[in-house]
């Protein structure tokens, strides 16, 4: 029997689907070895168990959480997909402001008053926080990044398929940076979150000639006051340091000292 | 099927295979239509509330995030819009990547489109897999396509989702020159590839249902519109600056839907590959406009089922003018650019066309240099409102002669016609609870 895989779209840009779907010299392989039971985007049928179950985007409102947990219930492994399933991404910096402020920016006055007083809109107020997946439900294993890498996703599931324990290292995106021979960026003085930053992307942003913005989330034994002391001593100002925690890491660093 | 004949209620949730979450309602009485209505279920992601705080050069990589499907376009939009609050100019080097850049986007979305998404219900499949048995060198043929319109955006851009070479004032980090002219090669071997597509999709029988609307778009007096232009609508000779877009979306409410519609010289417009099609035909490359003939697309074409026929056709465009732009930028080389800029306060907009039609972003800048302010009218939310008064005329055509779920999946490939990219317009649209 082919373990079936499903994938469910929260809230998000379904880039990490997209990033599968572009997977095209290996995408009719795949499904020799699994049988793809869900996946909105492109097929057109449903089915009640998964034995994968891959979510893709951040969790906004009280029927995205009920929805989420129905899903967990109902599948053996679950897998956060992409950026936004895993920290919420930038998208999580929408939690740095009401959700009426939000509102009246987007939407403009008018909205913002119906939707603080008409009973109708009340279940928005769920919008305080945007929640990572793992807020939510029990993870069983992360695809970092925004978007996902392809190789690391056909790699877990070649690992699962063929009952191997998935191997995803934890080292900065500064091992791969540094194996790719690019300059520092921080020669050119520019605020660079590698150092602090889960690896696995082979640091394609500053490959790119970009920095990095640390959107695969941080590295669990990143020494942040370290990474500061050195942002600092680049001379880049204490405020935007702060910005540069935001940017990607507002999901993971909210209520944390950086953020102040 | 409904006890009276002619009554219907069709509710169709989370409709698949359309990028984003919509729902679908579809109410009839006795062979009238009650109630036509999209609704858009995605949650509210507040991207023009958050890049408020941002620097310049950071906004186009995140509003990327809009969208996977059109990071290219929104990244476009936000960094001319950028630029034109800044004052910053470009050069003719950055005009030509950004034009393969974006074209890029149109091959991969349009083929994504037209044979993923749209194709598996004119062949009667739920999805392309079974396609894949019974149709495999269509689905080769397709997976090829898309996989040249990738890799085509990997080269110019950096990578194919969210690329961060493109910034504010030009390139982080120039494409690689043979890559470059890979891609050259493999785009002029497909030509052969879309000609067998063409013959292929000349073969499908697309609804003839037709109502008469407005086309919007882009209009450049140099060439066919997609990277740069004044705003045009079919009804009017007259050509609007891009400054003043919100005199023609003029966004509004109506009483039955909480949504915002656009509307400009009549109800309700279109905008999208059929919309270009028709308005610029004329500078759209002979060959395009021969594969425009061989699919029975005549302009103008007030059917939007045929909205994929125009997919394909821009697809040749597209295939034909990257392989100019190529040979120039392969021809002339690239140079380092300095993409350094001063901050300042300003306000500004921009517009490209993306494969859904025309994207407008606006962002304004405070004297620290931070983003104050950011606007963006997403194709899709204009073309809510002519989706839906498509619906509604054509609901009436179809209920003597079809059933309950015949007419639902009519519904659906008209919806997917439009190629509706619901995780870009709900920022735009109200949520509606059902």
């Amino acid at each position: 029997m082919k373990p079936k895989v499903a994938f469910f779209d929260f809230a998000g840009c379904e880039g990490c689907q997209l990033a599968l779907l572009n997977c095209e010299d290996v995408l009719l392989d795949l499904l020799e070895v699994v049988e793809l039971v869900e996946f909105r985007e492109a097929l057109s049928e449903r089915a009640p168990r998964y034995d994968i179950a891959f979510i893709e985007g951040s969790i906004h409102r009280e029927e995205d959480i009920e929805r989420l947990r129905d899903i967990r219930a109902r599948a053996k492994l679950l897998v956060a997909l992409g950026a936004c399933a895993c920290n919420g991404n930038v998208q999580a910096r929408a939690n740095l402001m009401a959700p009426a402020q939000n509102f009246e920016r987007v939407y403009g006055e008018e909205a913002r008053d119906r939707v603080q007083v008409s009973p109708r809109y009340w279940p928005l107020w769920a919008h305080t926080r945007v929640r990572a997946v793992h807020e939510v439900v029990a993870v069983d294993y992360s695809l970092r990044g925004c978007p996902m890498v392809a190789e690391e996703f056909l790699a877990l599931v070649k690992a699962i398929v063929t009952g191997q324990i998935p191997r995803q290292p934890a080292n900065a995106v500064c091992v791969e940076c540094k194996k790719n021979g690019n300059e520092c960026v921080y020669d050119r003085g520019l605020a660079c979150m590698g150092q602090i930053a889960y690896g696995g992307c082979d640091a394609v942003c500053i490959n790119g000639g970009h920095v990095c913005d640390a959107c695969r989330g941080l590295l669990p034994y990143a020494n942040l006051d370290a990474h500061r002391a050195l942002l600092r001593q680049l001379g880049i100002e204490e405020r935007e340091i702060a910005h540069r925690y935001r940017l990607h890491l507002c999901g993971e660093m909210m209520g944390k000292e950086l953020l102040t | 099927m409904s006890a009276e004949p002619g009554t219907h209620r069709i509710h169709i949730e989370h409709v698949t295979r359309v990028e984003g979450h919509g729902s679908l309602r579809i109410n009839t009485r006795a062979g009238a239509v009650e109630e036509v209505r999209l609704e858009i279920v995605e949650a509210n992601r507040f991207f023009e509330s958050f890049v408020i705080g941002m620097q310049p050069h950071e906004v186009p990589q995140t509003v990327s995030r809009i969208c996977g499907i059109c990071c290219v376009g929104h990244q476009l939009a936000a960094t001319k819009a950028i630029e034109a609050a800044l004052g910053l100019a470009v050069s003719d080097q950055t005009l030509r990547l950004r034009k393969m850049l974006n074209e890029s986007q149109f091959l991969q979305s349009h083929a994504l489109h037209v044979y993923f998404l749209a194709m598996p219900d004119y062949l009667g499949a739920k999805s392309v897999l079974p396609l894949a048995q019974s149709h495999p060198d269509l689905v080769r043929r397709a997976l090829k396509l898309k996989k040249l319109a990738n890799d085509y955006t990997a080269v110019i851009g950096g990578r194919t989702l969210h690329p961060m070479a493109n910034t504010l004032c030009g390139w982080r980090k120039l494409p690689d020159r043979d890559a470059m002219a890979e891609i050259l090669a493999r785009l002029r071997e497909s030509v052969t590839e879309l000609q067998a597509m063409t013959e292929f999709v000349a073969t499908l029988k697309f609804p003839a249902l037709e109502r008469e609307t407005e086309f919007v778009s882009l209009r450049h007096p140099q060439e066919y519109a997609l990277y740069d232009g004044e705003i045009v609508g079919s009804d009017s000779d007259q050509l609007l600056a891009v400054s003043d877009y919100r005199q023609a979306c003029n966004e509004f409410t109506v009483e039955h839907s909480t949504s915002k519609w656009s509307r400009w010289h009549r109800e309700s417009y279109m905008v999208g590959a059929l919309a270009r099609v028709n308005n610029n035909f004329d500078q759209l490359h002979p060959r395009a406009q021969q594969v425009a003939e061989e699919l029975g697309l005549r302009v103008p074409c007030y059917n939007p089922y045929l909205n994929n026929t125009a997919q394909l056709v821009e697809m040749v465009h597209c295939t034909h003018h990257s392989i100019a732009l190529l040979e120039e930028t392969l021809d002339l080389g690239l140079q380092i650019e300095d993409v350094g800029y001063v901050p300042r306060a300003g306000r500004g907009a921009g517009a490209v066309e993306v494969p859904r039609g025309v994207l407008f972003h606006e962002y304004a800048f405070d004297d620290q240099g931070r983003c104050c302010d950011a606007d963006a009218v997403i194709p899709t939310s204009q073309n809510v409102s002519n989706i839906e008064r498509d619906m509604r005329a054509f609901v009436p055509q179809l209920l003597g002669q079809v059933g309950e779920q015949e007419l639902a999946l009519h519904m659906e490939m008209l919806l997917r016609a439009y190629d509706p990219c619901i995780s870009c317009s709900v920022h735009m649209l109200d949520v509606e609870f059902v």
